[in-house]
This record gives structure tokens, sequence and C-alpha cells, in this order.
């Protein structure tokens, strides 16, 4: 009884103090304006002209309004955002806010219009073998069927080895850069599940056929026959020879 | 025909250096005894290797066989073992042998004359060389022709009418893999499908589409194709020009201004087809722009194909230009 009453006292605390302090949207605008301004124009409608901006960056970037916590959370968690350059393709880097601040920004972006909310993706209760051929048919074009990534001409579809749950779930509805972006019509979230749950499967899967040479496929295993095989098979077959010749 | 061939035959056979009819030198290889058995069982395996080899064609161009290609490698295999054979037996009984033990100097010109001498008359077993040789000749004849066959795979050579028939025309719907009819309002932006002809066979090589959809004011098709992307809905054949793959990967720009043209792109080479202005080659080895097939919707709201496609599907050949895409 009293442990249930101090366990009553804990989550009225701890939901209250969430409560007290929910994502400070005027912490999150003062972030932007450091951060994001030069390029996404204040109160991120967007730049569509080059602009010559602060520190000698040239602004140019797309509007903000609706794209909703979904986008900011996926740009931002995955340090694909800021960009040092507006005409390289967001890759992931370093993520250079705190936690704090990356909720800041994104109850900030969520702010400028109603757009989607972050998704809560359930890889468990997906079907592995499912989503190996959802994989195949929508990503492994790109990304190849490992998930090691690939390159489409002008950009480099990235390894999916770092990314979470979350941030597959929200790419594949966003389609960041030269992504397509998959709508619930196309890919529902009952597959999404699964397509991600195989995803994580393809971080460490389970290579049957031994050493998998970072799984990029017969090039490297090639070379491993060519310089490596064959040069312990020479030299089985010399020390053979010479112990039948002695 | 029929003395056309024995004259070539004539003219074949009556090339071969006739003997000189001068006294033989002395001879090097001990005179053997001639073997009729020997040579009747060489001239059999030599027959039985012309029928095998020559079953590769028969067998190759007849589909109603079951386990076509196991009889393939069958006979192909026991023609080649027939051969295998055949030189066996000459070698072991119908050629003169003997061992010499010999240190060989390079200092004797003399030497490559008894050579041939020696090969000359190791022969000297064979009593029925020409047809020997003759029924060896019908074996390798045989085995070329069996070793060409597949050559006839690579496609029509003759009649190429099929490899510009489609099965699209005009007023035929689109629909999804599981036969779903695909209406306007479903094609989104930013994402790309595929699309195959209602009731048609989906394995044809003009029958997948990729389906995507632009903003109508960023078309750039040409004068000859307006009207064909109604609301901005544009319809390709899936196959790349260049060696026939899928084209499984669509590149769109997030933001416009900074990134490339939104494009299909073929995974095997990278061939990559602009989708704006009518699917022509941005970049690889693709030689010919990417088939468009014209679209409208019906008062349904359904694709439905307004034509055939702008060109040829698939794959080059020798002549591709001559014709567009038929039904």
């Amino acid at each position: 009884m009293r442990r249930a009453a101090v366990i009553a006292a804990l989550v009225m605390v701890c939901s209250s103090s969430a409560a007290a302090a929910p994502p400070p949207v005027q912490w999150g605008e003062q972030l932007f304006g450091a951060n994001c301004v030069t390029c996404h124009g204040p109160n991120g409608s967007g730049i569509l002209a080059p602009v010559h901006g602060a520190g000698d960056q040239t602004g140019l970037g797309p509007s903000l309004v609706g794209v909703g916590a979904r986008a900011a959370d996926f740009y931002l968690r995955t340090g694909y955002m800021p960009l040092h350059d507006v005409h390289a393709q967001p890759r992931r880097s370093r993520v250079l806010f705190s936690k704090g601040e990356l909720a800041a920004l994104v109850a900030y972006v969520a702010s400028l219009g109603s757009g989607p909310t972050i998704p809560k993706p359930q890889p468990s209760s997906g079907n592995l073998s499912d989503g190996q051929a959802l994989f195949t048919e929508h990503c492994a074009g790109c990304h190849q069927i490992d998930a090691e990534g690939g390159y489409v001409t002008n950009a480099v579809a990235p390894a999916l080895d770092r990314a979470t749950p979350v941030e597959i779930a929200e790419a594949v509805r966003i389609g960041p850069y030269l992504m397509p972006r998959f709508s619930e019509r196309q890919i529902s979230s009952a597959e999404l599940n699964s397509i991600i749950r195989y995803v994580q499967y393809a971080k460490n899967p389970d290579d049957r056929g031994g050493w998998a040479l970072g799984h990029v496929g017969p090039v490297p295993e090639g070379l491993v026959t060519w310089f490596i095989a064959i040069v312990l098979l020479i030299g089985t077959c010399a020390v053979i020879g010479r112990r039948i010749h002695s | 025909m029929k003395r056309w061939l024995i004259a070539v035959l004539v003219l074949l056979l009556g090339r071969r250096r006739r003997r000189p009819l001068v006294e033989e030198p002395e001879r090097t290889v001990p005179r053997g005894e001639p073997d009729p058995g020997a040579e009747n069982l060489v001239l059999a395996l030599f027959g039985a290797a012309t029928v095998t080899a020559a079953a590769v064609p028969v067998i190759y161009a007849w589909d109603a066989i079951p386990n076509q290609t196991q009889f393939l490698g069958l006979a192909l295999g026991l023609a080649f073992a027939f051969l295998a054979a055949a030189s066996v037996v000459i070698g072991k009984r119908l050629v003169v042998t003997e061992e010499n033990e010999e240190d060989y100097s390079t200092t004797h010109p003399g030497d490559e004359e008894a050579l041939e001498q020696i090969v000359d008359e190791s022969g000297s077993r064979f009593t029925r060389k020409r047809l020997l040789v003759l029924a060896g000749a019908g074996a390798g004849t045989a085995l070329g022709a069996a070793l060409l066959t597949p050559a006839a795979s690579f496609g029509p050579v003759f009649d190429v009418s099929s490899l510009y028939r489609t099965p699209w025309r005009r007023g035929i719907r689109l629909v999804d893999e599981a036969g779903r009819v695909f209406l306007a309002d479903d094609v989104e932006e930013d994402t790309f499908y595929t699309a195959f002809p209602e009731h048609a066979g989906r394995e044809q090589m003009g029958a997948p589409l990729v389906v995507v959809r632009l903003k109508p004011a960023d078309l750039q098709l040409p004068d000859e194709r307006r009207g064909w992307a109604p609301d901005g809905i544009l319809a390709y054949s899936k196959i790349c020009t260049h060696a026939g793959c899928a084209i499984a990967l669509y590149r769109k720009p997030t933001f416009a201004p900074v990134e490339p043209r939104p494009a299909l792109v073929c995974p095997c080479h990278y061939s990559t087809f602009d989708v704006a202005d009518g699917g022509s080659v941005l970049f690889g080895p693709a030689g010919r722009a990417l088939p468009q097939l014209p679209l409208s919707v019906d008062q349904a709201g359904a694709l439905r194909a307004a034509g055939n496609f702008s060109g040829p599907v698939g794959p080059s050949w020798w002549g591709v230009r001559n014709h567009g895409a038929r039904s």
C-alpha cells in the first residue's frame, strides 16, 4: 500500500515536472535565429533565391512552414543540418546541439505550421521476411539489399548502419535530399515496422558464408581470392613439392 | 544443288597432295599392320560424335522437349566424349608407336625432316585415310555448329518486328502489381510507382511502366507530346534502353534550386533519364531516350494509355530507329 502511494507520488512529480517544463518554443526561436535563419529565412519561410548572408554564407533554403516536428527531428538528430554548403548533400555528421536544444528547435519548427509529428515505429511488431521483401522492392535499388548504401547519379545513398528506427521511419515519409518519399498508401505503418526490423537485422546479419568482408560484394571477395587464397595455395604447393624433392 | 555439292566435295578432297611415286627413303618407323577393326571403331565414334553434336541444334530448336537444358548438355557432352574416344583409339591402336631414347641436340638440321618422316610413316596402318579424315571433319563441323547454336538466343536476326511490339494501345488502363486500377488521384508527387497494362502479359519487355507526377508547370515536354501528361502525371517504360535492366531508382529533389533535376536512374550502369523533358538521357551509357507512354484520365478518374510509346522499348538493336513502337 505504502509502495503504491510512493509510486503514485513519483508519477505525479514526474508528470508535473514534465508539464512544468515544455520544450520552450522561444528558446527554439533563439537557436533558429542563431543557426538556421540565414538559409531558411525569418520565421522559416524559406529563401528561394541566393542571398549573401552573415559570415560570408550564401543563404538559400526551403520553407519549413508545415514540415512539422518529423522533418525537423530527422534533419537535426542525424546532423544533416546545419549544412556547411547549401549545394552539398546533407550527410550524417556530429550533432552540434544538446538534447534540450534539439527539442527546443524541433518544437519551434513544429510551431511554424501544422505538420506531422515524430513517428513512433514498433519494429518488434514487424515481420523480418516481409521486411526483406519490402526493402528489396522499395529501398534496395539505392541502399543495396544489405543496407550498406550505394549511389545514384549526383548523390550518395547513405548506409543505414547508424540509422535508428525513428530516423528510418522519418526518412521513408520525408524523402530527404534526392530520396523519394513513400506515403502511407505505398508503405503502410505495419509494413514500415517490418522494413525497420529488416534494416536492424541487416546491421548484424547472420553470415552463414563466414567472413562477410563488409558485405560489399564480389570485388573484395575476388581480391581475397587473388591476393590471399592463391598465395596460400601456391605456398602450400611449394612446401609439398620441396618435401617430395628432398 | 546436288552437282554443286559434289563439285565442292571433289574440290576439297582433290586438293590433297598425292604421295609422290618415288622410291621410299629408308624407314625410321617400322611399317605397322593395318587394323580395319580399329578403323571401323574410329569411324563409328566419329559418326556418333557427329550425330550427338548435330542433335544439339535440334534439341535447341525443339521447345516441346521437357528438360531441354539437360538434354542439350547431355548431347554436347556425349559429342565431346565420342571425339575423345576416337582420339584415344587412333592414338593407341592406329598410330605406330615406338619409344626411342636419344639425347636431343639443336645442331641437327636434318631433324625436322626426320620428324616429318616419322609422322608420315606413323600413319602406315591407315588404309582408309580419306574416309577417316572426312569422318573427323564431319564430327568437327557438327560440333562447331553445336557450339554456335546458342548464339540464336541473342535475339531475332531477320524478323525484328516482335521487338517493336508492346501490349499498350489507346484506352488500356494502368494497374498496379496487385491488379488494382491506378486512379490519377492515387499518384502523388515526389515518389514513383510501377504500373502494368490491364489484362496483358507482364513478362513482355514493353509491359512495365514507371509512373511519376510532377507539377504541371515543371514539365518541359516537346511540343508534339503536349497533353501526354495529364495533371503532370508521366509514364515511362521501366526497361532501360541501355541493357534492359528495370529502372528502380527515382531521384527527386527536396529543394529544387540547389539539387539535381528529377530523374529516373537505372541501377545497373547509372543511365539517368530526365523525367520533365520526355526521358532524355542526362548521364550514362544509354543511347536513346526512355520511351514515354502518353496518358489520359477517363471520366472515372482512372489512368489510361492514350497511344503507344514514343519509341521502341528496351535495349537497342541494329536499326532500332527504323520504326516506332507498335501495338
